[in-house]
């Protein structure tokens, strides 16, 4: 489903952020990329939701080069795109409902297809009972959860997550990868950055290890 | 389609409740607009109102024309006669010497100095009524041509300072179009400048938007209906001070017609003139509101 070709990123100012990466994931797969701090892992995402562009090489998207994809075709791509963020990146002038639907209301859905919509996602991250409190009556954990489901109440295909547990405490971010895990098994492809190696080990499955940008190893 | 106007309908009533939400700044903006727009209408009210007078005044174009003294009073006839065949004449009025002398000592007021002279020193005068609808410019080639008979001491067109005033008047109009159009642009620059500023406290919204798929076209869209909120409320605004000057302007007015015993009507801003004040804000609006949007959306760009 994605293919990195040799893909080289290089920053304004001369800095790789990755350097000639081949990495390849199938559609269904639960793939953690692990790595030091400035291994890339950011950088990676970047690439597959078009904030950056490869400078070397191709990002093959269901066999399509995305990484040329013209300006006014990335709203389209990005929206079937899912996308967790650290910072969840949630409105705090908006409730939990609003937060969730603005996916939906950019995609030009009506009314009641989002009211149902919205309350499934919201459903599956367990604050259904939430939706008309703004995010600042959240805890950090509950935070992140509205901004999962928000990346999946699009339905999308793939979705990925840069450091979903990096604000949170062990027992939350087992929690929240959990969830992660059972939005997979619906089969939703997904890529997650996280330097949790201990939590990552103990949930298994296929891990990608960055360092310096290239592909240093893989477990499985 | 329904979808569609469903969407543009809660973007621009979604617009407007922003503004109702911080009364004060969103006030502040569409007054400034208003006073901007208020200017040139209120001053084009005042010209047509010149306009008006002028008008008034110009119907009353008789001239008059005074014989040389000595001249036969049957010359006097002669003159009016051929005058009065002038396509541009409606009538001939024949003011001989003696009735103007008469005239002259029944007022009373020259009677000492007059009485004292042996003979009339008064010309025979014909008074020309033109015809209303006769050009100003044949007019005064008739006078000139009055003015070359032998016969003629002198013609007096007693329209010049009238037509003094319709050239200032031209000029305040002509004054008024630029003072318009720079005001014009300082509205595309108050809604471009507010709106810029309005860009900036959305900008992680924005970001999100953008993050989420948002095209431009759904990012600007808020932006481009609370420029055509502040370009009609600036309207809007604007015709309420115009109104409220003319009421206070309409007193006085009054006032002044009744001493000269005429019946001047304060003129208003007709129906088309509202329509233009309410149109011209719109369009500054949204202009100022596209301008804004054009230069500053683009730049952001999300990041994560
Ligand atoms: N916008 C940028 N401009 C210049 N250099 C950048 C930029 N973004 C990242 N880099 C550099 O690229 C390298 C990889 O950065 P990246 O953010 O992908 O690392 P990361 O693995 O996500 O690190 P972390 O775990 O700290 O989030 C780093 O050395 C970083 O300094
Ligand atoms: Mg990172």
């Amino acid at each position: 489903m994605i293919r990195f070709d040799n893909v080289t990123k290089r920053y304004a100012g001369g800095h790789e952020g990755v350097s000639e990466i081949c990495l390849e994931v199938d559609a269904g797969e639960l793939v953690f990329l692990t790595g030091h701090s400035g291994a890339g892992k950011t950088t990676l995402l970047k690439l597959l939701a078009l904030i950056e562009r490869p400078t070397r090489g191709q990002v093959l998207l269901n066999g399509r080069n995305v990484g040329r994809l013209p300006a006014r075709a990335i709203p389209e791509h990005r929206r079937g795109l899912g996308m967790v963020f650290q910072d969840h990146k949630l409105l705090p002038d908006r409730t939990v409902f609003e937060n969730v639907s603005l996916p939906l209301i950019i995609a030009g859905l009506g009314r009641r297809e989002i009211a149902r919509r919205v309350r499934a996602a919201l459903d599956q991250v367990g604050l259904l009972s939430r939706e008309s409190s703004r995010p600042d009556a959240l805890s950090t954990g509950e935070q992140q959860r509205v901004g999962i489901a928000r990346a999946v109440v699009g339905r999308p295909r793939l979705l990925i997550a840069d450091e979903p547990t990096g604000n949170l405490d062990p027992d939350l971010s087992l929690e929240i990868m959990m969830l992660f895990r059972r939005l997979n098994g619906v089969g939703v492809t997904m890529l997650i950055a996280t330097h949790d190696l201990a939590l990552v080990q103990e949930l298994g499955g296929r891990r990608v290890i960055l360092e310096g940008g290239r592909v240093s190893g893989e477990q499985d | 389609m329904r979808l569609w106007l469903t969407r543009h309908v809660q973007n621009c009533l979604a617009a407007m409740g922003r503004l109702v939400q911080r009364p004060a700044g969103s006030l502040l903006t569409i007054a400034v607009i208003g006073i901007a727009l208020a200017l040139p209408a209120g001053l084009n009210v005042l010209v047509r109102n010149g306009e008006v007078l002028a008008g008034g005044w110009e119907s009353a174009r008789d001239f008059s024309v005074y014989l040389k003294p000595g001249e036969e009073l049957a010359q006097a006839a002669t003159l009016a006669k051929s005058l009065s065949a002038n396509s541009n004449v409606d009538d001939v009025e024949i003011i001989s010497a003696e009735a103007a002398l008469a005239d002259f000592q029944q007022s009373g007021s020259f009677e000492g100095a007059l009485t004292g002279l042996d003979n009339n020193p008064l010309p025979h005068t014909l008074v020309v009524r033109p015809r209303p609808e006769a050009p100003a410019s044949e007019l005064a080639e008739l006078a000139r041509e009055l003015g070359k008979d032998t016969s003629v001491d002198q013609v007096r067109l007693d329209t010049e300072w009238v037509e003094r005033l319709n050239a200032i008047l031209e000029f305040v109009r002509r004054g008024i179009w630029l003072a318009a159009g720079l005001l014009a642009i300082a509205v595309v620059v108050i809604v471009g400048n507010t709106i810029r500023l309005d860009i900036e406290n959305r900008r992680a919204e924005i970001e999100v938007a953008k993050l989420l798929g948002a095209t431009d076209a759904f990012v600007r869209r808020p932006f481009l209906y609370t420029g055509f909120w502040y370009g009609l409320g600036g309207g809007l605004f604007a015709l309420v001070v115009v109104l409220v000057g003319l009421a206070v302007l309409g007193g006085p007015v009054a006032r002044l017609s009744a001493l000269y015993g005429a019946s001047f009507q304060l003129q208003g801003l007709a129906g088309s003139g509202a329509l233009t004040v309410l149109g011209g804000g719109l369009v500054a609006g949204l202009v100022g509101a596209w301008f804004a949007v054009s230069q500053h959306l683009t730049a952001i760009q999300p990041k994560i």
